[in-house]
């Protein structure tokens, strides 16, 4: 008699791009589990349990284990589960994704966050400078293909999820606009690929109630960019 | 680049490893052709070039050695779940990497808050050490060579700057790690002669201070 898989359960919260990683991952993998929603404004006893360190979602439970850090909970995932590979099979490749995973996660904060959430009295020229350099960049790992995985959605396509989709919401309600397809081409037939994929559409939050999400707090991001700004 | 502990970290994988390598030092005042050709998009050290073929960013380099010299020491646990914690721990080190960089740049009460401050970091980080020998376990792994640099370094920090961080009554199993860490003859082969970091960290703080 085969013994009972240990339940999956991922906490989240809404809106996050770093949670629908993790949800890709385990929708990529044919891994059933539970999506438990935090209120992040009034984070659980459950989140600071499993995650005592950053006190952050995305956390995947995996029976008794907990994992936490998006990109660690991929990696997890794509090591604890059968199913289609995530990573490339080859060292070399494995470790471009990496470089471009901890790119992504490091190199596009600052640069977005002062390019779209300042106001009108910011020149944001330099800042909307580097994060198109910083695209351009990505985009030429694409190399000519559809995903960054080939053929099909990979790690590194799911990482940059929040370029596929956040980012248009973004422009949207800021105003300012980053891409274009002029400049873009291959970034542009990326990102349209990415959000009509089957998978991904299960898991994306619907973009009009992002764009209302993120627009209630513009204001706040508005002000939280300003504070730092000048730090 | 001599006293780079990112360097450190690719030069103990590939020696536990067994690995023959080329060592070329760079002048980081002065960038050669090489490097910025083999990492164009951050222009740092250390590069690894295998076969050709440039690998950048000290903790993927690790991983790297570890994969693409699969039968040799096991770098990093064959568990899952021990390789996902390892992973873990390494990010929380780099991501609070700051708070130690914080020490060496500030005086009087900055730097008192920076050392405590950094002590916290350490005391989480010294979770992931109870009851073994190693982050790794039995054996030096993952998280060892990617901390391992604090060993060497927060001492020579500590005398440089006159503070306590790593001390038996605040962090006696990090304490107690560094002396086996530094007594594994592998990684005390390939570090820098302490005299030698101790002047030059002792010229960078004046640096830093006057600036």
């Amino acid at each position: 008699m085969a013994a009972e898989a240990p339940a999956v359960k991922l906490i989240g919260g809404y809106g996050s791009p770093y949670v629908h990683r993790i949800e890709m991952a385990l929708r990529l993998k044919g891994v059933t589990y539970e999506l438990i929603l935090e209120d992040l404004r009034n984070k659980s006893e459950l989140l600071f349990k499993h995650n005592p360190v950053h006190k952050l979602v995305p956390v995947l439970l995996h029976g008794d284990r907990t994992v936490c850090e998006s990109l660690v909970i991929l990696e997890y995932i794509d090591e604890a589960f059968d199913g289609p590979p995530l990573l490339p099979a080859d060292p070399y490749e494995r470790s471009e994704a990496r470089f471009w995973a901890q790119f992504i996660d490091q190199k596009f904060a600052r640069p977005f966050w002062f390019s779209f959430w300042t106001g009108d009295d910011v020149d944001k020229r330099a800042f909307l400078k580097e994060a198109k350099e910083n695209l351009t960049l990505l985009e030429a790992q694409l190399k000519g293909r559809s995903f960054f995985g080939g053929d099909t959605i990979g790690f590194l396509d799911i990482t940059a999820c929040a370029l596929a989709h956040w980012l248009g919401v973004t422009e949207e309600v800021t105003g300012v606009t980053l891409v274009n397809k002029e400049e873009l081409p291959a970034f542009c037939k990326w990102a349209d690929g990415y959000i009509s994929d089957e998978t991904v559409k299960q898991c994306l939050p619907v973009r009009d109630e992002l764009v209302a999400y993120f627009s209630a707090r513009k204001e706040m991001y508005m002000a939280r960019a300003r504070a730092t700004l000048h730090k | 680049m001599w006293a780079s502990p990112m360097v450190i970290r690719v030069e103990w994988a590939l020696r536990l490893k067994g690995v023959e390598y080329e060592y070329v030092d760079e002048d980081l005042a002065n960038k050669s052709a090489d490097l910025l050709r083999y990492n164009p998009v951050t222009k740092k050290v250390p590069v690894l070039v295998h076969d050709g073929k440039p690998i950048a960013e000290s903790t993927i380099i690790v991983e790297y050695i570890d994969e693409a010299w699969n039968g040799g020491y096991p770098i990093m646990a064959a568990d899952p779940y021990e390789r996902a914690q390892a992973r873990f721990w390494a990010r929380y080190a780099e991501d609070k990497v700051r708070a130690l960089y914080a020490i060496f740049s500030t005086t009087s009460e900055a730097q008192r808050k920076a050392a405590h401050e950094a002590q916290q970091c350490l005391k989480t980080l010294e979770t992931a050490l109870e009851g073994k020998k190693f982050f790794g376990g039995d054996a030096v792994g993952y998280v060892d060579i990617i901390v391992g640099w604090y060993a060497h370094w927060l001492p020579v920090v500590e005398e440089v700057c006159g503070v306590s961080v790593v001390t038996d009554e605040e962090l006696p199993l990090l304490k107690a790690w560094f002396g086996r860490l530094l007594a594994v003859d592998v990684l005390k082969a390939a570090l820098p002669d302490r005299d030698r970091l101790l002047a030059a960290n002792k010229a960078r703080r004046e640096q830093v201070l006057s600036a």
